[in-house]
């Protein structure tokens, strides 16, 4: 039976992986992984000097730690404050309406944002000029660019993490929050004795597990919502691939981007899985 | 334990529904801003008046869009990649998770094999050997570049096997006693009782395959094969309406606003996952926490 699987998976999983060897030619399609020159390191040299490669992996860094601080944050106050609902019919709708966004790609979130967020007759900035601000162009000001991005990227998944958290806090054991009023606790001080510390373990596995990640800063979203205006902010390792190595066919250098990628993030990822077994006992199977 | 209110419970707990509510406005607002923009006349939209309601009511652009060609053909190419892509993901999903399931006396190399799974959720020979990979297969510009690659969901995989591991192992040991084989097993006995597992795996497989774009637009060459996702990447994101050749259609569209036909695609775009993600809230928080937390 496991047949079939293991097929596709050698094909299309493992055959890539030898392909990883053109990072180490001056691959040349027409002459193929046998006949291209072989360079050694020299792509990975390349790329060391090269200007973008510091800015790329500084943005990548950085705009992954700031989605994974708001992904942290936003939905564990947002189940917080769910749980303190008691209008059954209220707390679902809000639930089932924050997590929407996570179903939608982000070509559709996209086109949404590019037209709620445009500079000229978006709504967002009607509504900023309504207020008395200046109109912002979001998603084509360099400065801006990153915080959209972390921005959306919470606003989109916020209310999956929020469900998760539900799940948590829903799983603590009724006489605890007894035993708390007996003890003379009210609402905030039994939030804070028994609902934070009894979801402390699945905040730390879930943080961990994104840590693994800080190297994926998101793709769909940067490739959907970037333009060249924006390149010097916004630019992350794995559009910077697509764009050398697709679109500029520079196909040994993108390689050489890509592995040095996959590498950290195998190492990365690793130690994370690693630290989650460590502090939360996870197992992935 | 209904305590008496204090006053700063009062007031909390009016900030809750108030945060609350504005939290799913900011979700839902952005949405209901396009949908409007897609009803709404050129003029209103120009004008500036579309905000959370149509002005001057109008489904021309729904019309313009429903004639358009090339929308429904990747509109098609997309039906037929979600039943054959997810079908594939099903059955491999579920001949997989069966044997990994098993304990390591019954099946030899039991972790070699389940680590080689999850070595490709780890470690990936990223897009340049994955493209060449399609290409050297001659599958560029058909169905089976966007099945195939993607065939084997490992992360399903394991959320499966975790279930199937879950389910009383005294069920197939009488199976088998009764003479049952393992096909057997896995279809009358396992796949029966593993239904709402089942159900929450292949809602994802649906939306993932209906909301895929990326591999439709480096596999395919021509935008003729492109599913609905990956044209829409083209027509909304990258605002290219070049491809319009017909000449009534072009008459068409320069009496609408070409934001209200962006708005009515994107709109259209996500019916479908507007429509199967709700059902999957029920399902969810236990496939999620699945295999997490062990004892």
């Amino acid at each position: 039976m496991l047949v079939p699987g293991l097929v596709i998976a050698l094909i299309f999983s493992y055959g890539p992986m030898v392909g990883l060897v053109i990072a180490f030619q001056n691959f040349i399609p027409v002459k193929g992984i046998f006949h291209s020159q072989w360079v050694g390191l020299e792509h990975f040299k390349y790329i060391y000097h090269l200007s973008e490669t510091r800015e790329v992996l500084w943005n990548t860094v950085f705009i992954a730690l700031m989605k994974i601080v708001g992904g942290l944050f936003a939905p564990l106050i947002t189940a917080l404050l769910l749980n303190e609902i008691r209008i059954k019919y209220f707390k679902r709708s809000v639930q089932t309406i924050v997590y929407m966004p996570h179903f939608l790609s982000w070509v559709i979130m996209a086109g949404i944002l590019l037209d709620v967020l445009s500079p000229t007759s978006g709504i967002v900035n009607q509504f900023l000029s309504w207020l008395g601000f200046d109109k912002v162009f979001f998603l084509g000001n360099d400065k801006w660019f990153p915080y959209v991005l972390a921005g959306t990227d919470v606003l989109k998944e916020f209310g999956f993490g929020t469900i998760v958290y539900l799940a948590a806090i829903t799983a603590v054991n009724p006489s605890l929050y007894e035993a708390a009023v007996l003890d003379g606790a009210n609402r905030w001080k039994q939030t804070l004795n028994v609902t934070i510390p009894a979801i402390i373990p699945i905040t730390i596995l879930l943080t961990t597990l994104a840590l693994g990640n800080v190297l994926n800063a998101g793709f769909d979203q940067v490739f959907n919502l970037y333009s060249p205006s924006v390149y010097s902010t916004g630019d992350i390792l794995d559009t910077y691939v697509y764009r050398i190595g697709l679109a500029g066919a520079q196909y040994g250098v993108a390689t050489a981007v890509g592995l040095f990628k996959s590498v950290i993030s195998l190492i990365l990822i690793s130690l994370s899985y690693l630290a989650a077994y460590r502090f939360a006992n996870y197992r992935i199977f | 334990m209904i305590q008496p209110y204090s006053w700063s419970r009062k007031l909390f707990v009016g900030f809750n529904y108030t945060l609350l509510a504005v939290l799913s406005l900011i979700c839902l607002l952005p949405l209901l801003n396009v949908f409007s923009v897609s009803l709404s006349s050129a003029a209103a939209i120009e004008a500036g008046k579309v905000t959370l309601w149509p002005v001057d009511f109008t489904t021309k652009a729904y019309e313009f869009v429903m004639r358009k060609n090339e929308f429904l053909v990747s509109m098609g190419i997309s039906a037929k990649r979600v039943a054959l892509g997810v079908s594939i993901n099903m059955l491999l999903t579920m001949l997989t998770a069966y044997p990994l399931s098993k304990e390591a006396a019954n099946l030899k190399f039991r972790t070699g094999y389940a680590w080689f799974f999850v070595f490709t959720m780890l470690f990936s020979g990223g897009l340049i050997p994955s493209y060449m990979v399609v290409r050297n297969l001659h599958m560029l510009d058909s169905i089976w570049a966007l099945v195939l690659p993607g065939a084997l969901p490992v992360f399903n995989v394991i959320l499966m096997l975790n279930f199937f591991r879950g389910l009383p192992k005294e069920l197939s040991e009488s199976a088998f006693i009764d003479g049952a084989g393992h096909w057997q097993t896995l279809w009358r006995i396992i796949v029966p009782l593993s239904l709402p597992s089942i159900a929450t795996v292949t809602l994802f497989a649906i939306v993932m395959h209906w909301n895929e774009w990326f591999y439709g637009l480096i596999y395919m060459n021509d935008p003729i094969h492109y599913p609905l996702a990956s044209y829409l990447q083209t027509i909304v994101v990258r605002m290219d309406m070049s491809s319009i050749s017909d000449p009534s259609m072009i008459l068409l569209l320069s009496k609408l606003n070409d934001r209200s036909v962006r708005a009515a695609q994107i709109f259209l775009g996500m019916v479908p996952v507007l429509c199967v993600y709700p059902f999957l809230q029920r399902y969810f928080m236990s496939g999620m926490t699945l295999g997490s937390v062990k004892e």
